[in-house]
């Protein structure tokens, strides 16, 4: 019997804000343990929460990009469960009244080559909620040590429809909705600094079949590719149970990246019962138009709508926009240097972006926003070379050294003499007419049809013009002389 | 001199001024009394004679440069221990923190602190303000000063106490369900319970959110709008406080003379009270209808589920907000805990009294699956048509008039079932449920010599209305001269 | 008096992390009951059409803007810990 997969993801991601979610001391990763404190972190008896408006206006902002409707009215909620990363041992959450409600994740599966669009879907979401981050326990031998710098963070919790049904689509959809997040600037997404994290509930089912399956919840992918891969596992676990006559147990599941296994967790003696009502401490939120308009106007481009519009607009090949619109900044990059040259060399800029740009900054280990080289001095190299003042080879060393001083292109090539020859049409066609005359054998074969052999003249005119002599302006003389003989 | 522990804030603050006493005397005073007769009446749980003596001197050290900060600079004024200090225990009253000492200030500290007040010791309670004697503290009980084998009402037991035995001039308390003005009608003094939002809760150890507020007990109306003063107001620490202009209550007092419409609910008066208590009432209602006021009989006609109400509402919240007391950041942890589920256990059993847990139980179930909608959702929504009452009633009359307590105060002891105790606050918990102002002040006394609360009920934020209708009760009775007899004996003593 | 039926005591102390001994067990099953009995004479209201209260002022928005201000210093922090080690919270092995 053939089987589908049915796989929904819960996905958290930290908002970056300056303050945790319900008191003003700092939020952030990698301070010294337990000095992002307060009372309200550590709980101590007699303390308050008081909302913080930035992680508001991100979690608004995160819906509105994933077309989410927002909710006019909202509410808190305590999540009652006792565990030592949680200081009041509930967590404040939303329940039954989630800021944002629906919405989708356009998503692109691979396509049937690495040059060719694949398949684009979106993945409808149930509902995005805003809640507490906990902090962070570190286990030995006979005890754990707790820091609480991470507990208060504000945390979204993304939740899809069970409507993947492959690795590689939960793969794509968080690949898409972790550069959504980067583009609205709400997370940096790092899933190293446990910015993001994802858990995956995963069921399979005879193809065609209404119901669901039994959902095994698989925890502890924290990279982007142990997603894949611990989904892939999991789904080739249940229909290796499936196969061999068992019965898939409903339960968490913890994968381990390093080894491609996976362990059930101990199952919890007593179902959770979380006793969920609302937060007397903390007041209602009200989401009226005019907060949406202000936010809406911030919104970025998404990276697929730029994509297609960069497709249309600048006419560049799939590969291309494919590595420039995933970067934000990579892409305004982008369109900062072709405004700066001519929307006809977008496709030159971009082959100087995302070959010499990313390979210099690369091997450097530099961001993108370090660079000294402005998009307009890329521009004004592009144009050197399309004019045919600075041969591509010459233009690659000009770059090196751009990218080394932040000089402008055209006073490095003066300065080093790398310009090609301000052309004496005169001197270029008398030394065209010595190749030709120099090798009949070629000319005979040029004549008889073979295009090619006009290279064969280019050796001795580039050696008389020591090297500087524009190719496109030799080869154009060339013809030119060619046709009439 | 010799009176001088049973003083009010407005006399002393007027001899502190002309320098007939210092601050520093008048808190040695204090500190001199209550070592000697806190034993008997046991009002506080600890003190810090070095720590208010320090404040004491700082106050006349500013008085001295010109600097006083008006009528509480230099006065001792005692708070509930359950209102945060830096520096001092917070315990609750609970072995769960009995070694706790607070980093922070409550807010309310911080502003009694700003009017120069001297904080002077930690008062006995209910644990977590969880009682209506007293009696579930962990480190004792606290006795009435009118009579030592009598409860002084709780959970604010200590508070009243320390006022009416002269160890304190004002104190702080809490009032969830009646805590300030049960206690305060037991042992003869005035508290008042503020419209929720007024006071900010920040430092407050919780029991309900929805429903605690903190108030001043005093001797009189005067001093406690003096204290309200100093302690109300917006704090951007507290997302439930209020924003709303903050009048002299003390000034107010006369610039609102009345007459007042007054309503008599009837569901108040009914079976269970205490005839002599009934009397005492009747004899206030003839007062006012003397002074000119309207009096007239109003409904609240959903009175009778106001106790079931409140204790699932108080509960659930009380579960909740007790939650993170388990032996791991603070508190009471227990010694022979194998792994981090059962410090849990261990801790919270070890370190929680009998009534507490009770209640914690009782919220937990109220809020557990499949009994969410019968209980707490039910309670919440009966809630708002107990509110309702209330401001339908407004519509008819500014105020209304009860008794606070059904019963004076009873033996320590006594009531054993925790049903009849929570009977106790019948005529208190309307007003915390739909979020009102409320004073007790003294309106007389048993024939075995025990005080009587009379209980005024306000429109929300109208503080300043509801002391000016106290106001003009007290002043033309002398029930806030009469002192125990007991303590008269110790400061003669 | 009657003990509630619904009430499964064991369950509710073990949500609510508490051991009850056989004593607490018995008084409280019997206390817990007088008063579940009393609160059943809410199932006579009608709340038809009513909305719940959960605060007693209904105002909204309430927040503060995303300024850091100091926190405790470590010292603070940890002062009330009853065992500490490396700047952290010491707890007995965590075992899921």
């Amino acid at each position: 019997m053939p089987y589908e997969a049915v796989i929904g993801l819960e996905v958290h991601v930290q908002i970056k804000t300056r303050s945790k979610i319900f008191t003003r001391v700092a939020a952030g990763y990698g301070q010294p343990e337990n000095t992002l404190t307060d009372p309200v972190v550590l709980a101590l008896p007699g303390s308050l929460p008081v909302m913080n408006k930035a992680a508001l206006d991100a979690i608004i902002k995160a819906g509105l990009l994933l077309g989410c409707e927002i909710a006019p009215v909202c509410k808190w909620d305590r999540k009652n469960y006792f565990y030592p990363d949680s200081p009041k041992n509930y967590q404040i959450s939303q329940y039954d009244q989630p800021i944002c409600l629906g919405g989708h994740v356009e998503i692109e599966l691979p396509g049937p080559a690495r040059n060719v669009m694949g398949e684009h879907k979106r993945i409808p979401l149930t509902r995005i909620h805003l809640e507490e981050d906990v902090g962070k326990l570190n286990h030995f031998a006979t005890d754990s040590l707790v820091d609480y710098n991470r507990a208060g963070t504000p945390l979204m919790e993304i939740v899809s429809e069970p409507a993947l049904h492959t690795a590689e689509e939960a793969f794509a959809y968080l690949t898409s909705l972790r550069a959504t997040m980067i583009y609205g600037g709400i997370s940096d997404c790092d899933m190293e600094k446990g910015q993001l994290r994802c858990d995956a509930n995963i069921s399979i089912r005879p193809v065609g079949a209404a119901t669901l399956g039994t959902k095994v919840e698989l925890k502890n992918l924290n990279s982007i590719s142990y997603v894949r891969d611990g989904i892939a596992h999991e789904i080739k676990r249940q229909l290796g149970v499936l196969e061999r006559g068992g019965t898939i147990v409903q339960e968490t599941r913890d994968y381990d990246g390093l080894t491609g296994t996976s362990q059930s967790l101990r199952s919890k003696e007593m179902a959770h019962d979380y006793r969920y009502f609302p937060d007397p401490d903390l007041m209602p939120v009200q989401v009226d138009e005019g907060w949406k308009q202000r936010l809406r106007a911030e919104c970025p481009e998404l990276p697929f709508d730029k994509q297609r519009r960069f497709l249309e607009q600048y006419q560049l090949p799939y590969t291309l926009t494919s590595v420039l619109v995933w970067d934000r900044a990579l892409a305004d990059y982008f369109e900062a240097a072709v405004a700066s040259a001519d929307t006809s060399q977008a496709q030159a800029v971009g082959n100087w972006i995302v070959n010499d740009l990313l390979r210099e900054l690369g091997s450097a280990k530099l961001q993108l926003a370090e660079t000294k080289v402005k998009p307009a001095q890329l521009a004004a190299l592009v144009k050197l070379v399309e004019s045919g003042t600075l041969r591509t080879n010459t233009a690659k060393e000009v770059f090196v050294e751009m990218f080394a001083s932040g000089e402008a292109p055209d006073a490095i090539a003066t300065r080093r003499g790398l310009n090609s020859a301000p052309t004496d049409a005169g001197e270029l066609e008398q030394w065209c007419r010595d190749a030709i005359a120099g090798n009949p054998k070629a000319l005979a074969e040029f004549n008889a049809g073979k295009d090619s052999a006009i290279n064969a003249f280019k050796g001795p005119v580039m050696k008389a013009a020591k090297g500087k002599a524009d190719p496109k302006l030799v080869d154009a003389t060339l013809r030119r002389l060619l046709a009439t003989m | 001199m010799s009176e001088l522990v049973f003083q009010t804030i407005t006399e002393l603050s007027g001899r502190l001024a002309t320098g007939e006493i210092s601050s520093a005397e008048l808190t040695r005073t204090f500190i001199a009394r209550t070592k000697s007769l806190d034993q008997r009446v046991h009002a506080f749980n600890s003190f810090d004679a070095g720590d208010a003596l320090a404040q004491a001197v700082a106050s006349d050290e500013r008085r001295a440069a010109g600097q006083s900060r008006g009528p509480l600079d230099g006065i001792p004024v005692g708070l509930k221990d359950v209102i945060a200090v830096t520096g001092q225990p917070l315990t609750a009253s609970s072995r769960m923190l009995a070694n706790f000492v607070s980093p922070y200030d409550a807010t309310v500290t911080a502003r009694l602190k700003q009017a120069g007040a001297v904080l002077w010791g930690r008062l006995n309670c209910d644990e977590f303000a969880m009682g209506s004697s007293t009696e579930n503290s962990a480190f004792g009980p606290a006795a009435n000063p009118w009579d030592l084998a009598r409860v002084p009402g709780g959970s604010s037991g200590g508070s009243a106490a320390a006022v009416a035995a002269g160890e304190a001039v004002a104190t702080l308390g809490s009032d969830t369900g009646g805590s300030i003005r049960q206690p305060a009608a037991l042992c003869g003094v005035v508290g008042l319970k503020p419209t929720y939002g007024l006071v900010s809760r920040y430092g407050l150890v919780a029991f309900a959110s929805s429903l605690d507020q903190i108030g001043p007990m005093t001797r009189t109306v005067e001093d406690a709008a003096i204290m309200l003063g100093a302690i109300a107001g917006h704090d951007e620490n507290d997302s439930t406080s209020y924003r709303s202009q903050i009048p002299d209550y003390r000034a107010e007092l006369k610039r609102r003379p009345g007459p007042w419409r007054i309503g008599l609910p009837r569901e108040y008066f009914g079976e269970g009270l205490d005839p002599e208590i009934g009397a005492a009432v009747e004899q206030a209602v003839a007062f006012y209808r003397a002074q000119g006021c309207e009096v007239k009989p109003v409904s609240l006609p959903h009175t009778p589920y106001c106790l079931d109400t409140y204790y699932i509402i108080a509960t659930a919240e009380a579960s909740s907000n007790l939650a993170r007391f388990d032996g791991v950041r603070y508190g009471h942890r227990s010694k022979d805990a194998k792994d981090a589920v059962d410090l849990y256990f261990k801790s919270r059993s070890e370190g929680f009294g009998p009534e507490v847990k009770r209640r914690i139980i009782l919220g937990t179930y109220v809020l557990s699956s499949g009994y969410y909608d019968a209980f707490y959702l039910r309670a919440q929504k009966v809630r708002t048509l107990i509110r309702r009452d209330f401001l339908k009633a407004y519509e008819e009359v500014d105020a209304l008039l009860t008794p606070t307590s059904p019963v004076p105060a009873f033996k320590l002891g006594e009531k054993s079932d925790p049903l009849a105790l929570y009977l106790c606050d019948i005529y208190t918990i309307g007003v915390n449920l739909a979020g009102l102002p409320a004073i007790s002040v003294p309106c007389g006394f048993t024939r075995a010599g025990l005080p009587i609360g009379l209980q005024l009920i306000g429109q929300p934020f109208q503080e300043a209305d509801l002391l000016a209708l106290a106001h003009v009760y007290e002043r033309a009775h002398d029930w806030c001269r009469r002192r125990p007899a007991f303590a008269a004996v110790a400061s003669s003593g | 008096m009657s003990s509630a039926p619904d009430l499964n005591l064991d369950h509710v102390a073990h949500l609510a992390r508490l051991t009850l001994t056989a004593e607490e067990r018995a008084q409280f099953a019997q206390q817990l009951g007088d008063v579940l009995h009393h609160i059943e004479q809410l199932s006579k209201v009608d709340v038809t059409g009513i909305e719940p209260t959960a605060h007693a002022f209904p105002i909204v928005n309430v927040w503060a803007e995303d300024i850091p201000r100091p926190g405790l210093p470590v010292e603070a922090a940890l002062r009330n810990a009853p065992a500490q080690r490396d700047h952290m919270v010491a707890v007995p092995k965590v075992v899921d």
